[in-house]
């Protein structure tokens, strides 16, 4: 179980990400359930277009950051692939 | 404590309902279309939920859709931003009617079903409303709703779990829910008809397990353990007061849907409170939140930050106690209570069926009828 850097990572169907103006917080939001996400989660999620590879995201993150991601990121969305709330595109 | 801010609200529009399942956990004692609040009013109750933290709106009942305002409180909801389910039987969803809902913004829609079997679901919901039912999902699917089927699990259907997890696939839901019966309203004092034998609940746990892994990723399979057969009982939606909150047709708010069964709590009402007010500082929400009302062995059990002592509203129905350990609890004396109930529920099911009949539910019992299939 869980996603490689090559997997192509893409929010289920039910999914939606959202900004909670109230927690001043990004959610993702499926049925029955709530996500609170921190800032880096809801930056991996934003990137999670269903183009993209788990290697790109962290790319992208790598040269915002300026560090190097790919493991926290593949392990972050193999958590989330897990609960059924990320799908390999 | 800290005190969280709820993500989640069950919105019960109004207890009229076509279906009659005997299983519902709606009470006995039910207000009519007359005591329902109005649409400012639950308009009103959807903001101030909202602005207390709510993310999660379900739109339930009875059958939301005996609500003629119901595509106006889908919108207003949607404008602020809620994730909404509408949780239906799938009776009076006409195409035009759900084509309003999703305009409205709709997103999500949960349809009941009862059976596999056509003749052993229409029996238990005390109508023919299969195929309405067959109607209600076409249009779901079609208009590209995110789709959810829900089935309650109960002595008549358990063995057929395997039959009804096919036929949810077959039907093209994105999610299908495997709720065995809790026992509150309707569903406790059918009890003794709807409780499944130790070995059908043993088969059936090895179907859904199996289900689970097969279906990863095409359809999500969620599965509610009869509470009666576990070892230890549920968390209750986090503990009492703490992510959920329930509104009743009349406007009651409840920190469970279980909770007017608790007759020693006065619940504050949307029409003199707000809901802010409810939520934070009505004694209600106070009484069983954290652990500090716990009694033992609740009170120096490690599992209390798991379980949180179980569902207060199940304690009370079964011990008169709302504080008390829930009977479920293996670790408790209590749970004789349980196996006692076990013990009892056996012979041929003989449903009392839901109806709507607030004078007279809180004390009939064998001599209601049930409306004739159709009728």
């Amino acid at each position: 179980m869980g996603l490689t850097p090559a997997s192509v990572p893409t929010l289920w169907r039910l999914a939606r990400l959202d900004f909670d103006a109230v927690r001043q917080q990004h959610v993702l939001l499926y049925p029955e359930g709530a996500v609170l996400l921190n800032d880096t989660g809801a930056a991996i999620l934003q990137l999670c277009d269903g183009h993209r590879s788990v290697a790109a995201i962290a790319q992208v993150l790598e040269e915002r950051y300026q560090c190097d991601v790919l493991a926290d990121v593949t392990e972050y969305l193999s958590g989330l692939f897990d609960r059924e709330l990320i799908r390999d595109a | 404590m800290t005190l969280d801010r709820p993500t989640t609200l069950l919105a019960e529009l109004t207890y009229r309902c076509p279906l009659h399942c005997p299983y519902c956990s709606n009470p006995l004692a039910m207000a009519g279309a007359e005591a329902e609040l109005t649409s400012e009013e639950w308009t009103r109750v959807f903001t101030e939920a909202r602005e207390l933290g709510v993310l999660q709106l379900g739109l339930s009942g009875g059958e939301p859709l005996a609500r003629k305002d119901l595509e106006d409180l889908a919108a207003h909801a949607h404008q602020l931003g809620l994730y909404t389910t509408l949780v239906t039987s799938g009776v009076g969803l006409t195409r035009a009617r759900a084509e309003a809902l999703r305009n409205a913004g709709l997103e999500h829609v949960q349809i009941s079903i009862q059976d596999s079997d056509t003749e052993t679901a229409d029996r238990i919901a005390g109508m023919r409303a299969s195929q309405h039912k067959q109607a209600a999902v076409a249009i779901v699917r079609d208009l590209g709703f995110a789709f959810s089927i829900n089935v309650v699990l109960h002595r008549a259907n358990l063995d057929r779990i395997g039959d009804i997890i096919e036929m949810a696939a077959a039907l093209g839901a994105d999610r299908l829910e495997l709720a065995n019966t809790q026992y509150y309203g309707w569903g406790l004092a059918n009890r003794n008809a709807l409780m499944p034998t130790a070995d059908q609940v043993v088969a059936a746990q090895a179907v859904a397990d199996e289900a689970i892994l097969r279906y990863r990723g095409k359809m999500q399979i969620l599965y509610v353990l009869p509470d009666y057969y576990e070892k230890y009982p549920k968390p209750c939606y986090g503990g009492w007061g703490h992510v959920y909150l329930v509104v009743t047709p009349p406007g009651q708010v409840l920190p469970c849907h279980g909770a007017t069964q608790i007759t020693t709590l006065h619940f504050d009402n949307v029409r003199d409170r707000s809901l802010g007010w409810i939520w934070t500082e009505s004694p209600a929400f106070q009484a069983y939140r954290g652990d500090e009302w716990m009694v033992e062995p609740c009170r120096s059990c490690p599992r209390k930050a798991i379980d949180f002592g179980g569902c207060r509203c199940q304690a009370f129905t079964l011990t008169g106690n709302a504080a008390n350990t829930d009977p479920v609890c293996t670790l408790t004396p209590l749970r004789a209570i349980v196996d006692r109930a076990i013990q009892e529920a056996t012979g041929a099911p003989e449903y009392r069926y839901r109806h709507i009949s607030p004078a007279s539910a809180q004390t009939s019992s064998s001599t209601d009828k049930h409306p004739p299939p159709g009728h």
